[in-house]
């Protein structure tokens, strides 16, 4: 499923993640799930949230670099080998992960990996 | 009149003839020349009419020069919303050149020449070479770049108008340029100023001694630089340094230039008729005055301009010149602080870094240059703000403009610096004179 994505330029110092997550609060946002991909001196955080367009317009009113960006939601069963089948279907279809991170769920359901891909549409096909 | 200043020297070229014209022959040409050239504009090229409509004037009602007031300004946005051809004032069957100039924002600037107006360009870079004492028997080595920029070919057509052997280096490639220089017994160089103190730093790597060099002229433009760049390059390149000014809105090189006094730059007033305006209110300011310089074309076809605001900051020198030219001087322009700073044997000049970064699209030109020691190694930092629209959620994407710019940077100063992207208006906007260099070293 596609699903929208957070993302946010930061230096690495700190107080500037605080700062981040500050103005979600103040527009009311809940965060989903957060990552932080990083370098020496700066780096993207990456957050699922329940209203996505209102924190990016909050953050970049608040003076950040912050961009809407489609993801991929894929399902992934709870047992050895499912992330693998997963890739593979990528990977077959010559699709490269940017990168990927794990969704929190609250219940006990089947675990769910955020996926970057470079061509949205044909990952959708792929693994949708 | 000091015979120490007299770049003429008994060779007087016919070319130079109009920058001793007595003062009210000169006016009466300026006059005639504005006069057909608001006619020209006005009757072919749009947004001229209806500005000039809406100010209620008529092209009949510009007689003399003093009338220029009644005239409106043009702006460079001006030029860039009425992209590609819009200001052009004849068919375009008559252009025999186009130009652009990159422009820091959208569009760029496309300018045009007739046949008659690249005469009119060349014999004005003729005149700004004659003035800085260039002669037919000289070599020059035009490291500009050439192509849609106008430096390359403008001073190009100015140096082989006036007879000497060209040498059309265009830029880059440092090594060769300095093999080409030294083996080809070049005279005169014309590039950018920190171009030419890159070549300077750079002359030691490759065993060419510059002051043993035949280059007796170097002809410097494009980007403002200061009297400590100068001495710099006198001393370590023992040739004579001149300015040369210009913009490609309204000829490129040779709207002006310096004569051996090195007091100012003569405007090349019977084709370029300069004014000094409070950039505030748009009023005109007596000379002597320091102000926004305005410039009118006078004799150009293709692309007359009518009052161009330079946001270039100076004033006009009223009072004639010891080398006896009568057309008026503007104070060098370099509203740029001068703050060079030495870090590992190398002069480098803020301004340097800042065409580094002017090269690559993703960055603002806003930049901060950090300096610090670390175990007697010298640390330069650029601390530089992304574009918002050049904001990818990607690491290996952001990575790759760090490299850019960095790469930029040191095809000029021909020295590494870390780049540090930093957050959006991180750095502080400054009015006026920023300053750019923070120097933590402790020495």
């Amino acid at each position: 499923m596609r699903i929208k994505q957070l993302s946010v330029f930061l230096e690495n110092t700190p107080g500037h993640l605080c700062k981040v997550c500050q103005t979600l609060k103040s527009a009311g946002v809940n965060i989903l799930t957060i990552t932080i991909a990083e370098t020496k001196e700066y780096g993207i955080v990456r957050a699922v949230v329940d209203k996505t367009e209102e924190a990016a317009a909050a953050l970049k009113s608040a003076g950040f670099f912050a961009k809407v960006v489609d993801v991929l939601a894929v399902e992934v069963e709870d047992r050895p080998g499912a992330l693998l089948s997963v890739l593979a279907r990528a990977s077959d279809s010559g699709l490269n992960v940017e990168y990927m991170y794990a969704l929190t769920r609250p219940n006990n359901e089947n675990p769910v990996m955020v996926m970057a891909f470079k061509d949205i549409d044909a990952a959708e096909k792929a693994l949708g | 009149m000091t015979q120490k200043w007299n770049d003429i020297n008994g060779d007087f070229h016919p070319a130079s003839g109009m920058d001793f014209l007595p003062r009210e022959h000169l006016r009466k040409i300026q006059s005639q020349r504005l006069s057909a050239t608001v006619k020209l504009a006005y009757e072919n090229v749009q947004l001229h009419r209806s500005r000039m409509d809406a100010l209620g004037v008529k092209p009949g009602d510009i007689k003399t020069v003093d009338d220029i007031s009644k005239l409106p300004f043009t702006e460079k946005t001006d030029l860039r919303d009425t992209y590609p051809y819009g200001l052009f004032a004849v068919d375009m069957s008559e252009i025999v050149r186009l130009h652009a100039s990159s422009g820091t924002t959208g569009k760029p600037i496309v300018v045009g020449y007739t046949r008659e107006d690249m005469r009119l360009w060349e014999t004005s870079v003729m005149r700004c070479l004659l003035m800085n004492g260039v002669r037919r028997s000289d070599f020059v080595q035009v490291s500009f770049g050439y192509g849609l920029f106008t430096g390359g070919l403008g001073l190009h057509g100015g140096a082989e108008a006036l007879g000497c052997t060209v040498i059309p280096a265009s830029g880059g490639n440092t090594e060769r340029q300095l093999m080409i220089m030294r083996d080809f017994g070049a005279t005169v160089v014309c590039c950018t100023p920190s171009y030419f103190v890159h070549l300077i730093e750079e002359s030691k790597k490759y065993g060419v001694d510059m002051k043993k060099l035949p280059l007796r002229i170097g002809v410097f433009g494009a980007e403002p630089w200061s009297e400590r760049m100068r001495a710099f390059m006198r001393e370590n390149a023992n040739i004579e340094v001149f300015d040369i000014y210009g913009l490609s809105e309204i000829a490129g090189p040779g709207v002006g230039g310096e004569c051996c006094a090195h007091d100012g730059i003569h405007i090349l007033e019977d084709n370029f008729y300069p004014e000094i305006i409070d950039p505030d209110t748009g009023k005109p300011l007596p000379d002597g005055e320091e102000g926004e310089l305005v410039i009118t074309t006078l004799a150009k076809r293709a692309m007359p301009i009518l009052r161009y605001r330079t946001h270039d900051i100076t004033s006009i020198i009223a009072e004639p010149c010891p080398c006896g030219r009568t057309v008026r001087r503007i104070r060098r322009i370099d509203r740029r602080c001068d703050d060079m700073f030495i870090s590992r044997g190398v002069n480098v000049f803020p301004s340097q870094i800042e065409a580094g970064l002017a090269r690559v699209e993703e960055c603002s030109t806003n930049y901060r240059i950090i300096l610090e020691r670390e175990r007697d190694l010298d640390r330069i930092t650029v601390e530089v703000e992304l574009l918002e629209k050049y904001f990818a959620d990607s690491l290996p994407q952001l990575d790759a403009i760090r490299k850019k710019i960095q790469a930029s940077i040191m095809g000029i100063i021909g020295i590494r610096v870390e780049i540090r992207i930093v957050e959006p208006n991180k750095i502080p906007r400054s009015e006026g004179k920023a300053k750019r260099v923070f120097d933590y070293r402790k020495i």
